[in-house]
C-alpha cells in the first residue's frame, strides 16, 4: 500500500493539472458571464465531492450506530473533515462568482443559506469530536452526523422544487449545457473526486497512528503507577 | 478574469492550508513515538 500512495498521488497531480488547463484554456468561454464563468468548474465538483463525502459520511455512522465497528467511526470522522474543506471551498467560491454575475457577495436565497447550515453541522460535528472526551462522544457524533446529512438533499434538491436566485441545475433537473464544458467538468470532477479520496486515505492512515498513540500513551500511563507502587512496596 | 484567479487561488489556498496542518499533525504524532521510544529505551 505504501508503494501505491506516491504513484496514486502522481496520477491524481496529473489530472488535476490536466483539468486546469481544460478548464482555464480549453472549455469555451459562456456568452453572458464570459470567463468569470470558469469558476463553475471548481465550485461545481467541490459541491458534489462534498455530498459524496457526506453521504459515506452518513452511511458510516449508521454502520456504527449498528455494530460499535472502530473502523466506521473513523472513516465517518474523515469523511466529516475533508466534506468540510470541500463545502468551504463551495462557500468561498460561490460568492467570489456571485459578485461580478449578481452584483453582490451573498444573498439568503434557500441553495445558500441551506449550504451555510450544511457546513455549520458538520464544523458543529468536528467541534464535538474534537472537545468532547466523553466516552459516548463517537455515538452523539453519529447521530448528530445522520441528522446532518439529511439537509444534502435537501441543499441539492432546494434549486429543483424552489424558485432561487441560484442558477437552475445544469446536468439534470432539465438544464442543459454545451457537450465540451459538460466534458471539463466531469473531468474536474473526476480530479477532486481523487484527490479527496487520496487525502482521505492519508488522514485514515493518521487517524489509525493516532489511536493507537492515544491508547499507548494510556496504557503506559494506567502502568506507571502500579510499578512505582509495587517498587515501593518491594523497597520497604 | 480577477475574480476567476481569486477563485482558483482561494481554492488551492484551502486545499494546502488543510494538507499542511495533516503534515505538522503527522509530524507532531512521530515526535510522540520517538519520545516514547526513548522512555521505553531509558527504562
Amino acid at each position: 500500500m505504501k508503494r501505491v500512495f506516491p504513484i496514486l498521488a502522481v496520477l491524481t497531480a496529473g489530472l488535476l493539472s490536466y483539468a486546469l488547463y481544460e478548464a482555464l484554456v480549453a472549455a469555451p468561454t459562456e456568452q453572458t458571464m464570459g470567463d468569470v464563468q470558469r469558476i463553475f468548474y471548481y465550485h461545481v465538483p467541490s459541491a458534489w465531492t462534498a455530498f459524496i463525502l457526506f453521504f459515506v459520511n452518513f452511511f458510516a455512522s449508521v454502520a456504527y450506530l449498528i455494530w460499535r465497528n472502530t473502523k466506521a467511526d473513523m472513516v465517518a470522522q474523515v469523511t466529516a473533515e475533508v466534506g468540510v474543506i470541500f463545502c468551504t471551498v463551495v462557500l468561498v467560491t460561490g460568492p467570489i462568482w456571485a459578485r461580478p454575475v449578481w452584483g453582490i457577495w451573498w444573498t439568503w436565497d434557500l441553495r445558500l443559506t441551506l449550504t451555510l447550515v450544511l457546513w455549520l453541522i458538520y464544523v458543529s460535528y468536528l467541534v464535538l469530536r474534537r472537545f468532547s472526551s466523553s466516552g459516548q462522544t463517537p455515538l452523539l457524533a453519529a447521530v448528530l452526523a445522520v441528522f446532518g446529512a439529511l439537509d444534502v438533499p435537501l441543499v441539492y434538491f432546494s434549486i429543483w422544487f424552489f424558485r432561487t436566485q441560484h442558477p437552475q441545475p445544469v446536468v439534470g433537473g432539465g438544464g442543459s449545457i454545451d457537450p465540451r464544458m459538460l466534458h471539463v467538468l466531469l473531468i474536474n470532477w473526476l480530479a477532486f473526486f481523487c484527490f479527496a479520496a487520496l487525502v482521505c486515505w492519508s488522514r485514515y492512515r493518521l487517524e489509525v497512528l493516532r489511536r493507537e498513540v492515544d491508547e499507548t500513551l494510556a496504557l503506559e500511563a494506567l502502568l506507571e503507577p502500579r510499578a512505582k507502587t509495587s517498587r515501593s512496596r518491594s523497597a520497604g | 478574469m480577477n475574480y476567476l484567479y481569486a477563485a482558483y487561488i482561494a481554492t488551492w489556498a484551502i486545499h494546502i492550508g488543510y494538507l499542511s496542518t495533516l503534515l505538522r499533525r503527522y509530524t507532531r504524532l512521530r515526535n510522540e513515538i520517538h519520545e516514547f521510544k526513548a522512555r521505553i529505551e531509558d527504562k
